[in-house]
């Protein structure tokens, strides 16, 4: 997406609480606003997944057994979109190794550690950023196999 | 009270359990279908467990720790596990994960 048409068409804000019952409304609402563009159905279930994904790691890791904000922003191009999904929680040590398929903190409460590798998986890029104490931004975009954004 | 779409419904005979899932299987969805399900195997002690999941509208990595977390709890109680009917979404989630390494997966 970086390479090619760059143009913002239409972006979106969205404030929720991390309380579990978000997870659908955070992937619907992404879902909603990416349809505009008319992608793939297979596509925009990947997008939803990995929304669900990110918006599940800020309830269960970043703000565990507290409640605070998640801050998802969407922003759809001429050929593609990029979600962002940040979060002011407890932040990330080791990112690597948090990437790694399988490697979850949280087995207890059967956690497949699972949520970076479909983010990575189901979308074309994936950036994490983290800061111990202040929180994570985990940014990811993908491209529409065809663009048919109408303006 | 929110409106929460998803649920499971049940057949048995033969020390065989047949669970279909449907509606939309993530960490909120799991955590509640986690502990209806492990009552439901503790009551029943099935000899295979089968997950039907041709009506999963969407499942996340949420929905492998569950059934993960059902696998094992089969194989403490001496039973296999199989799941049917995954649906194009649901089986690129099941490869990822290499699933196919725990369960019997069939189209069903």
């Amino acid at each position: 997406m970086n390479t090619r048409e760059k143009r913002e068409i239409n972006r979106m804000h969205l404030c929720l609480p991390s309380l579990s019952v978000n997870e659908g409304v955070a992937r619907g609402a992404v879902s909603v606003f990416c349809a505009q563009a008319d992608p793939a159905v297979t596509q925009l279930s990947d997008i939803k997944c990995a929304v669900s994904e990110a918006v599940t790691n800020c309830i269960v890791h970043a703000y565990r057994g507290t409640v605070g904000m998640i801050y998802i922003t969407a922003i759809l191009y001429a050929d593609g979109v990029r979600v962002i999904v940040k979060d002011k929680g407890c932040g990330i040590a080791d990112v690597r190794r948090a990437r790694e398929p399988l490697y979850t903190t949280d087995a207890a409460n059967e956690r497949s550690g699972m949520g970076f590798t479909v983010m990575e998986s189901f979308m074309d890029r994936l950036a994490v950023h983290s800061r111990p104490g202040k929180g994570t931004v985990v940014v990811m975009s993908k491209r529409f196999e065809k663009a048919a954004v109408k303006e | 009270m929110i409106h929460t779409d998803y649920g499971y419904e049940v057949r048995s005979g033969n020390r065989v359990l047949c669970v279909r899932l449907y509606g939309e299987i993530d960490h909120h969805s799991a955590s509640v279908l986690r502990k209806d399900l492990d009552e439901l195997l503790l009551r029943e002690r099935p000899l295979r467990l089968v997950f039907d999941l041709s009506r999963i509208d969407f499942m996340d990595s949420s929905g492998l720790g569950l059934l993960m977390g059902r696998y094992r709890l089969m194989k403490e109680l001496g039973g296999v596990t199989a799941i049917e009917r995954a649906n194009q979404g649901t089986m690129k989630m099941l490869h990822l994960a290499g699933m196919e390494r725990f369960f019997e997966i069939g189209r069903g």
